[in-house]
């Protein structure tokens, strides 16, 4: 019997076009497959079970009646918990959300549920997406399927560690920093952050408006384009959206997959390596930057200065972003509340902080507290309107930079995934980890990260980026895929092969 | 860069409106001064002359037909409220009793 939770969405498509199997039988494999790993890894915060299999049989019916509402109808989606979902729990998790259910879908939501794709359900995530490694969540943190002891990257970590152990085929997430490209590289699986306003943020909780773009995690770069092309293009509920049509990926996927890179020119980030990066996560830069040679790129070194300022920037912007953005929690209309001990008939305001106090974590309490800070009067012009210059100084860097090259590459994340724990309580070395990921971001600009091997220290995978210019997202597609495509020729297989299989985990 | 203090840190708090206790404040205090030297750099970087970027994308003035399109009923409005009192969000008491 084949075990459908190995294939690829594009196979599941296929599949299911063929008529080789119906999306009941492979909704239930991954659900069989949750129930046996996700005590382990714990990727959902949800699961809907009875929802996704109802979906399932109504897309069996519309294929058997030879009207599939799109070709990734029928297969099966993950989806990350801080995308409202109407009629099933949304907490982006927090406790000051906990048991809320949206009366409403996120655009892309709709997207997916038109398009026929049963919804798995929600995964895990840091507290609205604050973090790195989805030990922010209120509910507990995901474990990483290629050692349960490590961290799965974050905050999308549930959605990237729910595609790496075969729990879903294709998930969504949102990245602000790296969300979807950082866990990615962690995990062996590919993620991309698509262009600024290239998908829909309507239902998407807001973490900070500026940076935040949903994209697709999936284990291939074709099943990202699939999706991405899926979820992508503008929405009149999205004011940010923009109105044009999007490249074509799923054919930019395709190209890159010959493995042919003749024309394509690289830039290489110089200040996106070096100090910082893991030996093991820089070797494997380099021999991809390599084998994209061979297969007939050209090669340069690009310097984005402003790059080294990102950082700052970044935590000041988002933290600015986010405290406005998280003061719509006040206990009035929806989520928790929470009644001070020992006051009698509190007010409204007393009754606001003590539930802000219960509800948010600490993650989230130091970024409103520094945000608050940075758009206090005395301190805007000094920290929150020079971040904003400097923004500007970035994308210039980015503009320069692609005058030169077609696209620019950087390990994904600086190291392979730290132990669960280990930099917890450490809020500086936590943000190290968004270094290369957080200019595209800030630029608005796309971004892929694909597996570039595993780092010798600790055997565990890297990630290769590569960025483009804002609406170019295809070529992000053309060299992901290619590099997927020659990788794979030296491994003999994808990456997640070497993963374990974790058969028999305690559940 | 100023120092950030104990005090400072229980001031935005207020401001913020989340209840610190002195635990909290003992363990916040310290982490955001630290987060905040490391970004005390960035006053120095922009030139005067340098424009702020709000947004990757400058979009103005987006507009779209004036037409009505169907919104949340009350009874979805109000089905995730703490408390619900005659088809309205029942909240606790805005003013105290000397105003």
């Amino acid at each position: 019997m084949t075990d459908w939770t190995r294939s690829t969405a594009a196979e599941l498509a296929d599949a299911l076009a063929n008529g080789e199997t119906t999306s009941v039988e492979l909704t239930q494999a991954h659900l069989d497959r949750t129930a046996a790993v996700d005590g382990a890894v714990h990727a959902y915060l949800h699961v809907d079970a009875e929802g996704a299999l109802a979906q399932a049989e109504a897309s069996d019916a519309r294929r058997a009646a030879g009207s599939p509402a799109s070709r990734l109808d029928g297969v099966p989606i993950a989806v990350k918990d801080v995308l409202a979902t109407q009629g099933l729990p949304t907490t982006c998790g927090s406790r000051i959300l906990e048991g809320w259910i949206p009366p409403y879908d996120a655009t892309v939501v709709d997207t997916l549920r038109r398009a026929g794709l049963p919804i798995l359900g929600k995964t895990n995530m840091d507290e609205f997406a604050m973090g790195s490694s989805t030990e922010h969540s209120a509910y507990g943190p995901t474990h990483n399927p290629w050692d349960l002891d490590r961290i799965p990257g974050g905050s999308g970590g549930g959605s990237a560690a729910a595609v790496a152990s075969y729990q879903a085929p294709l998930a969504l997430g949102t990245d602000t920093g790296g969300s979807i490209r950082q866990p990615g590289a962690v995990t062996g699986t590919v993620g991309v952050k698509p262009t600024y306003g290239g998908v829909s943020r309507y239902g998407l909780v807001a973490l900070a408006n500026s940076l935040d773009q949903v994209g697709p995690v999936t284990r291939t770069v074709l099943d990202s384009a699939l999706l991405h092309e899926l979820v992508g293009g503008h929405d009149p509920r999205d004011s940010t959206s923009i109105d044009q049509p999007l490249p074509d990926l799923v054919a930019a996927a395709e190209l890159g997959a010959t493995g042919d890179m003749s024309g394509v020119r690289i830039g290489v980030v110089k200040e996106l390596s070096g100090e910082g990066y893991q030996p093991g996560v820089l070797a494997r830069f380099e021999e991809s930057v390599e084998l994209l040679v061979k297969a007939g790129a050209e090669v340069v070194e690009v310097s984005c200065p402003t790059f080294v300022h990102a950082l700052a920037t970044y935590y000041l912007i988002l933290p600015a972003e986010a405290s406005s953005n998280l003061a719509k929690f006040d206990a009035m209309r929806y989520g928790l509340r929470v009644y001070p001990d020992g006051v009698d008939a509190p007010s409204a305001e007393e009754v606001m902080r003590a539930t802000r106090d219960k509800g948010f974590g600490d993650e989230v309490k130091r970024r409103i507290i520094l945000g608050t800070y940075a758009l206090s009067s005395g301190y805007y012009d000094a920290y929150y309107g020079q971040a904003q210059k400097v923004r500007t100084l970035i994308s210039r860097d980015f503009e320069a930079a692609f005058a030169k090259a077609d696209v620019l590459v950087s390990p994904t994340a600086p190291t392979t995934a730290f132990k669960l724990g280990e930099k917890l309580d450490d809020p500086l070395a936590m943000y190290l980890n968004d270094l290369a990921t957080i200019p595209a971001n800030l630029a608005g600009v796309p971004g892929i990260s694909v597996p570039s091997g595993l780092a010798d220290e600790d055997g565990l995978p890297a990630g290769f980026q590569v960025l483009a210019p804002a609406l170019a997202d295809d070529r992000v597609y053309r060299v992901g895929a290619a590099l997927e495509k020659l990788l794979a020729d030296q491994w003999g297989g994808p990456l997640l092969a070497q993963a374990p299989t974790l058969d028999g985990v305690a559940r | 860069m100023p120092d950030i203090s104990r005090d400072d840190v229980a001031h935005l708090a207020t401001l913020a409106r989340i209840d610190l206790s002195d635990a909290e404040l003992d363990h916040l205090a310290p982490q955001l001064a630290v987060i905040l030297d490391s970004i005390a750099s960035i006053s120095e970087v922009a030139a005067e002359d340098v424009p702020p970027t709000s947004h990757a994308l400058p979009l103005t003035n987006v507009f779209r037909e004036d037409v009505a399109t169907p919104g949340l009923t009350a009874e979805q409005a109000l089905s995730g409220a703490p408390e619900v009192e005659e088809q309205r969000f029942s909240v606790p008491r805005i003013l105290g009793e000397e105003q």
